[in-house]
């Protein structure tokens, strides 16, 4: 049989039995595989080495503050929407030593950053593609690049998928960050019921693809995956006009609803750490006891911890009141105009993992409610 | 040349488990380390030696009970140069502090034949509202590295690095999926103060506050969100009703709880 001619650009039918292939040719080609599977009652992305570890036959249940993992009644792979956990622990690890010094006539360096692995990040959603593009903007400036980042992304390997099933806290539609692939992938699936359509994004998609059972797809499958991706636009469980942003928040900063959202806000910070775009760390210094040694490390931090803004003198946010505030005018605001587009990309995991019920796309209307912008 | 006088530690102990204590002896892959250091001036559970005061750092643990009590951390205090309330019952009153939301008295005719001979206070009391504390360190044990850190600190002249922050923080930094949220479990996680690493989330139990409050903490919001998961009423009073119960923040809020069940 004559090879498919496969190029940047097609779409080629792969049997489902044969997603194992998939990953077994990207480990192949030494590539770590990181890909969602059912732990903690939720979906982690976690190392994964078979499709049989991903979450068939589950779809999740979302609203503000609660998320359940359920049978879908299907044997499909990617019908669950994601869980607490985003890419963003792939290239911007929670915890990570920076260096060692060691004192020993002088303060010296010890060691330097360990090779990344190659990741491939399997399951990869649409809004979760914007969410990386975003971190890329924070991290890989043309003024400073961010090497633990760099490191890790720059082999990365992303299998995308289209969201077919939004959840009850989405509103990327909105964002315009989804359900649907549009760039930055490698390969791109959808989820059929007999076959992946796979979408080639890059030489190194291509490159993974050959040699794998792939067949041209007929017109009909075509057709029915357009239409799966168009209704999924019509699913989401959440809007957000954003048609007045950043404005709307940047000309209400005295506006009454952030006392209102402070009596609810616990400044837990969860929001900020299950954000796929949310970007802040701490450095903290642990030396031994003799001061002789000490390890630099850069963990998670939030614009909602206490001590985040806290400056020689006093906390330059000292109640719940302006560290919300901080967060969503930045996210919604600001970040418009430091990265050109807003830090939001509609996953609704603040939404779905705010353990007061703190739901985004109500308190944008509420701070819209008798502005006099 | 003499040998440089070395920072003097001394250990004191009030009425507490003897927990966060055992925390410091637990301490195997360090404690010689520490004992470079430091000098162990007094450290009852560890060493029959005893060195008279001044010291450079007193760590104390437990909470004021006892008459008894209150005449000796005063003098602790003169004889301390710095001194750090050591764990929930030095910080907050402990488990034992549960007295002061009910009748001391009646508790002692329950268990001891002859209550007479006992000298005790009706309340029990953190080492703060008694004399100036220099640093608190929370928990319930304590965590033994906020413990080296707050030492190699003092002993390099720099401020502790100790967390601020709330449960969830380290829930996130872990991966750890929120229990409330995804297992419908009371946690006080979102306003409790971090040092344990997540502990009893990350056996997927809810956090039962033994950090205490995180500062500056208000449970408006969540003592309703816990309140409409109880399976029996009075679950979220009872958890804020323990080893942190009688800290201002947990006090006040199940004090709330407890005002409004009566009116029902």
């Amino acid at each position: 049989m004559a090879e498919l001619p496969i190029n940047v650009g097609s779409v080629v039918a792969l049997p489902k039995p044969r997603l194992d292939d998939l990953l077994a040719k990207l480990r192949e080609k030494g590539y770590q595989t990181i890909g969602p599977r059912v732990g903690d009652g939720t979906v982690q992305y976690q190392p994964i080495r078979g499709a049989s570890e991903m979450p068939q036959g589950y779809t999740s249940e979302e609203e503000a503050g609660k998320y359940r993992l359920v049978s879908s009644g299907n044997s499909r792979y990617f019908d669950y929407t994601p869980g607490a956990q985003s890419w963003k622990q792939i290239f911007f690890p929670p915890r990570i030593t920076l260096f060692d010094l060691c004192k020993n006539g002088g303060w010296k360096p010890v060691g330097s950053l360990e090779p990344s692995p190659r990741y491939a990040l399997v399951g990869v959603r649409p809004c979760e593609i914007a969410a990386i593009k975003i971190q890329d903007l924070a991290f890989l400036r043309t003024d400073f690049v961010d090497p633990v980042y760099q490191e890790r992304r720059k082999n990365a390997f992303i299998l995308a998928v289209n969201c077919l099933r939004p959840g009850g806290t989405c509103f990327c539609a909105s964002m315009g960050t989804g359900p649907q692939l549009s760039s930055g992938y490698d390969l791109g699936l959808t989820e059929m019921d007999d076959v992946f359509l796979v979408d080639v994004g890059s030489a190194a998609g291509k490159d993974i693809l050959s040699g794998l059972p792939v067949a041209k797809p007929d017109a009909a499958i075509m057709g029915k995956a357009k239409q799966a991706v168009d209704a999924a636009k019509t699913k989401m469980g959440r809007q957000l006009d954003i048609s007045d942003l950043p404005d709307v928040l940047l000309k209400n900063l005295d506006h009454p609803e952030w006392e209102a959202i402070s009596k609810r806000c616990m400044s837990c910070a969860s929001c900020t750490l299950v954000c796929p775009t949310c970007f802040c760390w701490d450095t903290q210094d642990h030396s031994s006891l003799n001061g002789t040694e000490t390890e630099r490390e850069r963990v998670w931090d939030s614009c909602f911890n206490p001590g985040y803004s806290y400056q020689a003198g006093g906390n330059t946010r000292p109640n719940v009141r302006s560290r919300y505030r901080q967060w969503l005018t930045h996210k919604l605001g600001s970040w418009k105009q430091q990265y050109g587009v807003l830090g939001c990309v509609g996953c609704g995991r603040c939404i779905t993992w705010c353990p007061v019920k703190i739901d985004i796309t109500e308190e944008i209307p509420a701070l819209r409610k008798e502005t006099r912008s | 040349m003499p040998a440089p006088c070395k920072t003097t530690v001394a250990v004191f102990k009030f009425s507490s488990c003897d927990g966060c204590q055992l925390q410091l002896l637990n301490m195997e892959d360090e404690i010689l380390s520490l004992a470079n250091e430091v000098e162990i001036a007094y450290f009852l559970e560890a060493r029959r030696r005893t060195l008279p005061g001044p010291y450079d750092v007193a760590l104390v643990e437990g909470s004021v009970t006892t008459p008894d009590e209150v005449e000796r951390i005063k003098t602790i205090r003169g004889q301390s140069k710095f001194l750090v309330a050591l764990g929930t019952c030095a910080t907050a009153g402990g488990i034992q502090a549960l007295r002061n939301y009910a009748d001391a008295d009646e508790y002692a005719r329950a268990v001891y034949p002859h209550p007479e001979y006992l000298h005790f206070l009706p309340t029990a009391t953190p080492i703060a509202e008694h004399v100036p504390v220099d640093l608190e360190l929370w928990g319930c044990p304590i965590n033994k590295g906020d413990f080296l850190e707050v030492i190699s600190a003092l002993l390099q002249n720099r401020k502790p690095n100790l967390p601020q922050h709330s449960v969830c923080l380290e829930c996130k930094r872990r991966g750890l999926a929120c229990v409330i949220v995804a297992k419908n479990t009371l946690c006080l996680g979102p306003a409790t103060r971090s040092g344990c690493g997540a502990l009893c989330p990350s056996c997927g139990r809810g956090c039962y506050g033994c950090f205490g409050p995180q500062p500056g903490m208000d449970l408006n919001s969540l003592v309703p969100t816990l309140r409409a998961m109880e399976k029996e009423r009075g679950e979220t009073a009872r958890l804020l009703r323990n080893s942190s119960g009688y800290a201002p923040a947990f006090s006040k809020a199940a004090e709330s709880i407890l005002e409004e069940e009566k009116k029902q």
